[in-house]
Order: C-alpha cells, then structure tokens, then sequence
C-alpha cells in the first residue's frame, strides 16, 4: 500500500468515491485557509437594494436576505465547518486517547471507574443533547461550541481506544518493552500507540464528518457562532423565512453541508477498507 | 427473564440518578448570576433577590439538591418565567407531540430500510444493490434541516400536495417524519444489508431452500427474522439521535414539541424550563435504551444468559 496509496489518478481508478472525497476536502480546506482572498466579495456587506438577487454571473449564488453575497459566505462558511470540525476532532481524540490508554493500561479500579462510571455518564444523554443543554447555559461563541461537541465526542474515541490498548497491551512486544524496563509512558507511546492507531485514524475521519454536521446542526438551532460570522446552518436557518420567494437561499449551504459530511465518509469508508481488510469481508464488499 | 429484568432494573436506576444529577447542576453553568441573566439587565436589586428567594438558589447546593430531586419525585419541575406556567404542565402539553413525530420517524424509517437492505442483500453486487448504497451514503449525509425545506419546497410549493406546517392531520405528519427519519433509514438500510448477507450464508438457510421453500419464505421468515436482532440493537442507539433530530424537525415544521419547546426557551433565556426539556428528553433516552435492551432479550434469548 505504500506508495501506490498516495498516488490520486490511481486512487480514483480503485476507489472513485475516496478520490472525489480527497479532492472536496482539499477544496474545502483551501477555501477555509484563503477565503478573504478567494471569496469575490466581503462576506458582511450588507446591499438591501439588491436583496435576495437570483445567481448571477456577478453574483454566482444570488444574495440573502440582506443583501449579503452567498458565494462570499459560502467561502467563509468553510472556515467555521473546518475549523470548529478539526477542533473538535482533535479535542475528543486526544481526551479520548489519553483516558482510553489510562484505562485501558493500567485496567483494573481504574478502568472499572473510567468505563462503568465515566463512559455511562456521558453516553447516557445523545451528544447532541449535551452540546446544545452546555451551549443553552453557558451560552454561545465558538469556543463553547467546540467545547460542547467534544464533551459528547470524546467517548467514542476513549472506548475504541482502551478495547484497543487492552488488546495489545498482552502481546509479547510489550512484555519484551517492559522487560527491558521502559517506563510506562514510553510503553504506550511508542509501543502501543503505532500499533493501534489505524482503527482510531478511521473514527477520526468518519468523526469529522460528523463534526462539521453536529456543527451546522447547532448554527441551525441558533446554538452556533453568533451572526455577523457566516456558517452554513446559520445561513439555512436565514434561507427558511424566504422559501417561497428565494429556494437558492436553502440550494447552496445545503450542498456544501452534504458535500463536505459525503467526502469525509467517503474517506473514512475508503480508509476503514484499505487499513481493515477484515470489515470489507464482514461487510460482504 | 425476570431477573434479566430484575438486572436491567438495577442498572438504569443510577444512569437515572445521573441523568437528574447532570441536568440539576444545568443551571449552575450559567456565567455569573442565573437569576439576573432571566430577568434582563437592570431589574432591581429586590426583584432579583426575591426571584432568586423563589427559585431557591439563595439555599445551600445540597439543600437545592434535596429540593430538586423532591420535585423531580412530584413531578415539580419548577415554573416557567415565560409562560408563567408550571414546567411539567407545558411539557405534558408539547410532548405527545413529539412522540407521536418520532413513532411516525420510526415507522418510515423502517418501512424503507427493511425492503431496502433486503433487497440490496439478494442482489449483492448488481447495480441496484449499488445504487442503493450510494443513495443511503448520500441520506447518511444529507442534513434533516436541509432536507426538510427542500421537501416543503418540493412537495408543498411546488406541488401543493403537503402542508408546509403545522399538526393535526395526518398529511401534516407526512413530510417532518420523512425529515426525521431519512437519515435513520440510511443507516438502517445498510446495516439490514450487512446482516442479511451473513444470515443468508447460514447452513439454516440452505437447508430450508434445500427443503424447496418458496425464495421469499426463506429470505422474509427465516433470515430476516434472525438478521434483525443486531438491527434491533442499533435502532436503540440511534434513538438518541433520532431525538436530536426531532429538535431541528420540529423547527422547521412549527411542530408543537418539546423540541421546539426547548430552543424558544433557551432564546428566552427561560432555565426552568430549558432544564425541564432536557430532562424529558434525557429521561426518553433512557427509557429508550432500557425497553431496547428488553426487546433485544425477547428476540434474542441467548443473551439472558
């Protein structure tokens, strides 16, 4: 797998879906990096004369409600869904990766604790309840949002991880690492973590998928980055109040929404075949 | 099975216990003080003392604590700023309606998967099983509120055929349990077929075709039978996002739920009743998991063991 795995136009032949799914999250993450230089106009400017225009080759998405260029907020709105995304990702797995190695390690009281106590208590209300109940309370802004998404998102990833570390954690090697006298850190480390990361890889990216759509659900509800800040769920919640008189308001977030959820699943879905081959046979593929 | 019971009992009451704890200690989030947030910047100092006097923040945590599991035991979930009404009679009100939303997602979730999945199963790398993957990855991610004004764009203004809000009728119910429950009959739809294909190259099902049943009897009464018993399982745990879906589904369709209840609450700053949502909702989730634990040992009786 190891050089032919990288090569796009090879990619595309085996797996056209993985390959479409690289080339929109490359897309995405450029608009999100360059959007003041990319988008053709301020995303905040409001024009009432010009409200609610149709696509135009000046305006290649119509306008809003204010008046306010969609393409530009579109662009924009990449910057929210990757940001607040990754963040989360990066939030859950590495609180993830740290209490599922603890339990999973050391097992015993501990992973009792961890499993029985800890893991239940958060997965016995849906994550998404949860973000919008510390939201709803602590109130809006991006980093509560963030901290919210991770706070039911950790779990996931804690479990996989400590089922994973407590397999590995009999194997010969670690015995042999151990006998050698490495410390515990350095077992996990550079022991175990090499060896289970494939399975955690795949969550994370099947995980931000539905990060950016747990994201866009909050902007919908209100719940998200407060206004002016363009965010595709913000703009489909404007787009509701004019569906009669403007549906490209609703047409064009609700693309990229689902473009940007379908290309990361895609590369999940790629990614669990290529570093699982077991789940392909169990999946009948 | 009635220890199985017994036991699942036993494990719920303090996930209850938790629920109710979590959810009390909602109203302790808030930045500063709760009590002034509600009633807005400048109420005088006596109203905010008397208010906070009413509500009982000026207790002690653990006597708020002792004081908001006895309301929880008497159905006293304190009163709604807003409505100026108790929290547990609006939620009474609101939250047949969103059971009545979510058994309707059900039902239309499962009606389509179940024929779906079947299907892509017997026909395992044709291209209609391919086509059915693909469409289900596509309703994976394709977000209820997007979804949902697309359908009223489609089915009520375009065509005129559906109400675009509102409860009541039946043909209101129609395009929210679709909203719902499309994303759940993806997922449904794939993990029927993933089970079907193993219960398919069971020895039981040889030898029932061996015995010269008819090909449906086979597939509907003897693999299908067995292969929704991990299905079963997953229906339980996409509950919790089945309700979440409800909250953005009862948005778009001015359903008159909990849902809708909660996010006009939290943009009214109404606590109580915010806190009386979650709770509801939380407490259904529990339910939920529970009674699906249940029914997994009904249909699945080794697991008793």
């Amino acid at each position: 797998m190891a050089t032919s795995a990288i090569s796009l136009p090879r990619l595309a032949r085996h797996n056209p879906l993985a390959a479409a799914g690289v080339v929109l999250v490359v897309a995405f993450v450029i608009c999100a990096i360059f959007a003041p230089w990319l988008a053709p106009h301020d995303p905040a400017q409001i024009n009432l004369p010009g409200r609610l225009d149709s696509p135009s080759l000046s305006r290649w998405c119509g306008t809003d409600e204010l008046g306010r260029d969609i393409c530009s907020r579109l662009i924009h709105g990449a910057r929210i869904s990757m940001f607040v995304g990754s963040s989360v990702v990066a939030m859950s797995l590495g609180i993830g990766l740290i209490v599922g190695c603890i339990a999973g390690y050391y097992g015993g009281r501990i992973d009792r604790f961890v499993n029985i106590v800890l893991m239940n208590a958060f997965l016995s209300f849906p994550g998404i309840l949860l973000a919008i109940a510390f939201v709803a309370f602590r109130g809006p802004g991006i980093f509560n949002l963030v901290l919210a998404l991770s706070l039911g998102g950790w779990v996931g990833y804690a479990r996989l991880v400590r089922a994973q570390v407590l397999a590995t954690r009999e194997k010969e090697f670690v015995e042999a690492a151990r006998a050698l006298g490495a410390s515990d850190l350095r077992v996990v480390v550079r022991h175990i973590l090499p060896n289970i990361i494939q399975p955690v890889i795949v969550q994370a990216a099947i995980g931000m998928a539905g990060a950016i759509l747990a994201e866009a659900t909050m902007s919908f509800l209100g719940l998200g980055v407060p206004p002016p800040t363009a965010s595709w769920g913000a703009m489909l919640n404007d787009a509701r109040a004019h569906l009669f008189d403007a549906p490209h308001l609703v047409l064009f977030p609700a693309v990229a929404v689902m473009l940007a959820v379908l290309s990361f699943n895609f590369i999940g879905d790629a990614l669990r075949d290529l570093l699982d081959p077991r789940s392909r046979i169990e999946a009948g593929l | 099975m009635l220890r199985y019971v017994i036991h699942r009992v036993l494990y719920t009451l303090p996930v209850i216990w938790l629920v109710v704890s979590l959810v009390f200690l909602l109203i302790h989030l808030v930045p500063g003080d709760p009590i002034a947030q509600m009633l807005g910047e400048g109420a005088p100092a006596a109203d905010l003392a008397a208010a906070r006097h009413a509500y009982g923040l000026d207790l002690p945590l653990s006597q708020q604590y002792f004081n908001y599991w006895k309301g929880v035991v008497h159905g006293d979930l304190g009163t709604s700023l807003r409505y100026n009404q108790k929290v547990s009679k609006l939620l009474g009100q609101r939250y047949p309606y969103t059971l009545q939303l979510t058994w309707a997602a059900l039902i239309v979730a499962v009606l389509l998967s179940i024929p779906a999945g079947v299907h892509s199963a017997r026909q395992r790398n044709r291209w209609d099983d391919r086509t059915i993957s693909v469409v289900s990855l596509f309703g994976l991610s394709f977000p209820n509120f997007a979804l949902g004004p697309i359908l009223i764009l489609f089915f009520s203004i375009k065509l005129g055929w559906l109400p675009v809000s509102g409860a009541g009728t039946f043909a209101s119910q129609v395009l929210p349990a679709i909203t719902m429950g499309g994303a759940l009959a993806a997922i449904l739809t794939r993990m029927v077929r993933t089970s079907m294909l193993e219960e398919l190259n069971q020895d039981y099902v040889r030898t029932a075709r061996a015995k010269g049943l008819n090909e449906n009897v086979v597939v509907y009464r003897h693999a299908l039978r067995n292969a929704m018993i991990p299905v079963t399982t997953v229906l339980g745990l996409q509950f919790g996002a089945l309700l979440a879906g409800a909250i953005v589904t009862e948005r778009i369709f001015s359903w008159p739920g909990v849902g809708r209840l909660m996010i006009d609450a939290i943009s009214n700053r109404d606590y109580y009743l915010v806190q009386g949502c979650i709770l509801a909702v939380g407490l259904t989730y529990v339910a939920v998991n529970f009674l699906t634990d249940l029914l997994y040992s009904a249909v699945n009786p080794r697991i008793r063991q």
